[in-house]
């Protein structure tokens, strides 16, 4: 996986690390994936895409905020413990400041019809976006060891319940996930 | 709304109910966002519905991780409060809340699993969990649409989530053109 040739540029200190994660977090609209696959395999070539892969299938997979376990992920690699805080410190530091900002603007605006109007508007393109995330990583099922016929029918029983039943998540994610790794158990090989 | 009053237990309270979701957020925070709604607005109203649907659309229309709506829930359930230090304090219960859990497990595996990814237990635990968390984030989106009115007459709100959506799975269009036209639809009072 590693290139035998070249050697894997990598941060040098935590203070670049911090930097390229910050750097990273700041271009991040709507959503950090596209941008933090552009920073850290093409620009800082900090991984190949390979690893890319394999760390974001983790990230994802893990509970809590992705782009913050991949943060995680690569900073302890790098650093250890100090390189996990400084990656995830470098992730949230000034989003925090400009969101608190901006929500500080909005509520002296929030009696403008105008300004309700907009951000009703963009919650609903919010919406979309999270639901298109959804059916863009649809495709990568069609590999999935438990066949097309039960993944949708996992999928299908997983949006019933959380989108028309309004179930708890935990007896959702508990329940159907259990479910899930147990038949993909039995059909993967030893 | 009129001034909340917490007791110390309720700080507990919301400090351990983003601490419970924190491990369930399988896929990332927001699609536990349906569980903090029907916990803080229906259930203890301390957040009002437009407060919780304004967190979630800033944080999403700023930029950085979108986890940062935990962070504003915090900060609008302070707010409500009324009290000059309960802002910054209920944001930071939130967010080490539904974060220290998390992170101290990805922190834990993140190299086993490195080490370990040809493992079955391993590769039944992703392929497991894959079509699960897809249908988790269509269906987050679901209900953030629905969370700005159910009913047949909010039809252009739906129409306009519908499109973001149908835009951003089929092209490559960036993200801040999309929540940019829905501001100024939305401020024109179209939707």
């Amino acid at each position: 996986m590693n290139s035998i040739t070249s050697v894997q540029p990598r941060p040098q200190t935590l203070t670049e690390l911090f930097l390229g994660f910050s750097w990273l977090a700041l271009q991040g609209f709507g959503g950090v994936l596209a941008v933090a696959q552009r920073e850290l395999v093409e620009k800082k070539r900090w991984l190949s895409r390979d690893e890319f892969i394999e760390e974001w299938a983790v990230a994802q997979l893990m509970p809590g905020p992705n782009v913050i376990n991949l943060a995680i992920s690569l900073g302890s690699r790098y650093f250890g413990w100090r390189g996990a805080w400084v990656a995830m410190a470098g992730m949230l530091a000034f989003p925090l400041v400009i969101v608190l900002i901006l929500a500080t603007v909005y509520a002296q605006l929030a009696h403008l019809p105008a300004a309700a109007g907009a951000l009703r508007g963009m919650a609903a393109v919010a919406a979309g976006l999270i639901a298109a995330t959804g059916l863009k990583l649809a495709p990568a099922l069609k590999i999935n060891v438990l066949g097309k016929p039960l993944c949708v029918l996992l999928g299908v029983a997983t949006f019933v319940g959380v989108a028309w039943l309004r179930l708890p998540l935990a007896v959702v994610v508990l329940g159907l996930g259990a479910l899930a790794c147990g038949l993909a158990w039995r059909r993967l090989p030893a | 709304m009129t001034e909340l009053n917490l007791s110390p237990g309720d700080w507990l309270t919301l400090f351990l109910h983003f601490a419970s979701l924190s491990l369930l957020s399988v896929g990332g925070a927001i699609t536990t966002s349906t569980d903090m709604h029907r916990f803080l607005v229906d259930r203890q109203g301390w957040l009002t519905d437009a407060q919780f649907n304004t967190s979630v659309a800033l944080a999403q229309a700023a930029p950085g991780p979108n986890i940062l709506f935990v962070a504003l829930m915090g900060w609008n359930v302070g707010l409500n409060t009324g009290l000059p230090w309960a802002p910054a304090a209920a944001m930071v219960l939130a967010m080490v809340g539904i974060m220290l859990p998390s992170s101290l497990l990805s922190y834990a595996t993140s190299n086993w699993s490195h080490r370990n990814r040809h493992l079955r237990g391993v590769r039944a635990f992703k392929q497991g969990f894959a079509p699960i968390v897809v249908a988790l984030l269509v269906a987050t989106g679901w209900v953030m649409a629905s969370a700005t009115g159910r009913t047949l007459d909010h039809w252009p709100l739906w129409l306009l989530a519908a499109l973001s959506s149908l835009v951003v799975w089929r092209t490559k269009l960036h993200l801040l053109w999309l929540l940019g036209a829905g501001a100024v639809l939305g401020a024109l009072g179209w939707v």
